[in-house]
């Protein structure tokens, strides 16, 4: 089998999450990357040096600057004619291209993959990962979003894909980009970082959030992560909030603080391999599944932890 | 101007859904059904575009005989009618989409406005598929809607922030949580709904093929996680990370 895997990058470097979509890709056959976007020789070069894949088709064109899915769909389809499958990370990007990519080729997208069982066969999540389905597709060509904490990155180095320019397909001129407000941060990216320290609604204000909850991220080099209930109060940007409707994260350790465990927050954390809670409530949820239980009042608690590490 | 919100009646979000013994599914039977959370932002942005030039809202759920609760209740919060196809079978994000186009080509919207994702299938592909087969503009995700006379802006959470794009009408909006705070039907709404006009129609009428294209072999509850234990007190939380090489 051929697939070709959308490469995520910001123009100038490839996105980690494009690592472990090359792993998923690697299980059903040939892997050949679609780097799309304006002025991305650079990334081209990068992506080429992952290991393990062939062909780099790199589509070059103003109307891909902005990766709109309306103009990068139709070429996705067209490159669709000579590969058996298309697989995106799920990113915001991804889960926007994907589908409209399954329309134009008419088959069924199978979303967020865990697992490749088999040439037509996968795992994934439904119900906010409170279940898991195995579900086998008909379609001949396949289109998949990839959960990028399910599989190992691969390699950045050691690749020597050929690079291939690929013709534009133009603009389908329905849609224009306007702007963007991309936060600039030091700090780890959610999706790749080893430690995430998580604050939620109890930290009751964006001052608050930010006095106890980056101190300690500091110290520990770690992301910064946020529930819903604290984004949609404004203590945290929307970029930080985890869960079934935010980012799915999986680091070595995730700190909880001050957050219950509602089953759509649990969805974005509960694979972390070490989990830390602190929070009054003796009976919060989060307790359930983490590993360590801290109960107390975190404006007390987290100032300690960050002096005492 | 006409907008067209699709609803979906799934599993309610507060509900623990429940794994069947014989791995054929999830439990559906005897538990609270609602709204996709979603879809009710949805149908509130619709109602709050109509002091903005929106003078129509068609709300459309495919799916069950009682499906039509479902769409009562977006009748009840503002919206004006709505059409059901009913089926027993189970219809893919494809098939919703393809149903979907039909009742565009026949509506006409200016506008559709759908969930980003529904929260028993967590696909997030129907809007973005309907927008593909109709050729038009999408913007998922969106977090701010502003209506103008033959085009909408809209503002998108993606990674790392946000993003704002232009897309000329028709177009397909998929809404994330932040965008409104749905309101709550009052009793009078509630009780003007039930006249308000709901037509019935199957997926024959539209002549559209929704045969699944995936087969669900299996559904599984995922690995549980045994909860740990309680530390006492920050020193011994200290001392645990440490012994993981945590911290120093
Ligand atoms: C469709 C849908 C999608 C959703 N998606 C997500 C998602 O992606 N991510 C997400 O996180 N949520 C999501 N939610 C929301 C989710 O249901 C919860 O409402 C949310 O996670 C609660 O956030 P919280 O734990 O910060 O707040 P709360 O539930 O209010 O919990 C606050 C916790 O802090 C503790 N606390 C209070 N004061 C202190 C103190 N001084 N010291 C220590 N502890 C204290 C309390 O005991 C409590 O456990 C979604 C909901 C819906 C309907
Ligand atoms: N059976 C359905 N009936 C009506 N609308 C639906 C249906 N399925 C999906 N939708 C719409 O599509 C959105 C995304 O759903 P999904 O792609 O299944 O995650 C939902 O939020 C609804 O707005």
């Amino acid at each position: 089998m051929k697939t070709l895997v959308w490469v995520e990058h910001d123009g100038t470097s490839v996105k980690d999450a494009t690592l472990s979509t090359v792993t998923a890709a690697s299980k059903l056959g040939e892997v050949h990357l679609l780097v799309a976007g304006h002025g991305v020789g650079a990334v081209a070069e990068a992506a080429a040096k992952i290991a393990g894949v062939g062909k780099v088709h790199v589509a070059d064109d103003a109307a891909y600057a902005h990766a709109l899915a309306e103009n990068v769909a139709p070429l996705v389809a067209k490159l669709m004619e000579s590969h058996d499958a298309f697989l995106v990370p799920a990113t915001t990007n991804g889960k926007n291209i994907a589908p409209r990519v399954a329309a134009l080729l008419d088959v069924m997208q199978i979303s967020d993959i865990l697992s490749v069982e088999s040439e037509d066969t996968f795992t994934r999540p439904i119900y906010a990962g409170n279940a898991i389905a195995t579900v086998q597709t008909k379609d001949a060509k396949k289109v998949i979003s990839v959960r990028g904490t399910a599989f190992e990155k691969v390699a950045t180095e050691g690749g020597s894909g050929t690079i291939e320019a690929v013709d534009t397909t133009g603009d389908a001129g329905v849609s224009t980009y306007v702007g963007s407000e991309i936060a600039a941060s030091e700090r780890p990216e959610l999706t790749s970082a080893k430690i995430i320290v998580s604050g939620g609604r109890a930290l009751g204000s964006s001052e608050q959030f930010h006095t106890l909850i980056d101190p300690l991220a500091d110290k520990l080099g770690a992301g910064v992560g946020a529930s819903r209930a604290a984004v949609d109060a404004g203590y945290a940007p929307n970029d930080y909030q985890v869960g079934q409707t935010g980012k799915i994260v999986a680091p070595e350790v995730y700190v909880a603080v001050g957050i219950s465990g509602a089953i759509q927050h649990l969805a974005g954390m509960k694979d972390s391999k070490v989990i830390v809670a602190i929070n009054k409530d003796e009976d919060a949820p989060i307790f359930q599944v983490a590993d360590f239980g801290l109960v107390g009042d975190l404006f007390k608690l987290v100032p300690e932890l960050t002096e005492k590490l | 101007m006409r907008v067209l919100v699709p609803v979906k009646r799934v599993l309610d979000y507060n509900v623990k859904p429940r794994v069947k013994a014989d791995g054929s599914g999830v439990d559906l039977a005897n538990v609270k059904m609602s709204m996709n959370p979603f879809d009710e932002i949805a149908v509130e942005e619709a109602i709050r575009l109509k002091d903005k030039g929106v003078t129509e809202i068609v709300v459309v759920s495919i799916g069950e005989q009682k499906a039509q609760e479902t769409l009562r209740t977006a009748l009840a919060m503002g919206a004006d009618r709505a059409i059901l196809i009913v089926t027993e079978d189970k219809v893919e994000p494809l098939g919703v989409a393809k149903l979907l186009a039909k009742i565009v080509e026949e509506e006409k919207p200016d506008l559709v406005i759908l969930g980003k994702q529904a929260i028993d299938d967590d696909n997030n592909q129907t809007g973005q598929m309907l927008a593909g087969l109709l050729g038009v503009g999408q913007a998922t995700f969106a977090s701010k809607v502003e209506l103008g006379a033959d085009s909408v802006t809209v503002t998108r959470e993606v990674d790392g922030g946000s993003e704002t794009e232009t897309l000329k009408l028709p177009a397909i909006i998929t809404v994330d949580l932040r965008l409104n705070e749905p309101r709550y039907a009052s009793l009078p709404n509630i009780m003007k709904a039930k006249s308000k006009p709901l037509a019935q129609k199957t997926a024959a009428d539209y002549g559209v093929d929704v045969s699944p294209r995936l087969t669900t072999l299996k559904v599984v509850e995922p690995a549980k996680r045994s909860a740990g234990i309680k530390v006492a007190d920050v020193d011994e939380l200290v001392a645990k990370l440490k012994s993981m090489g945590v911290a120093k």
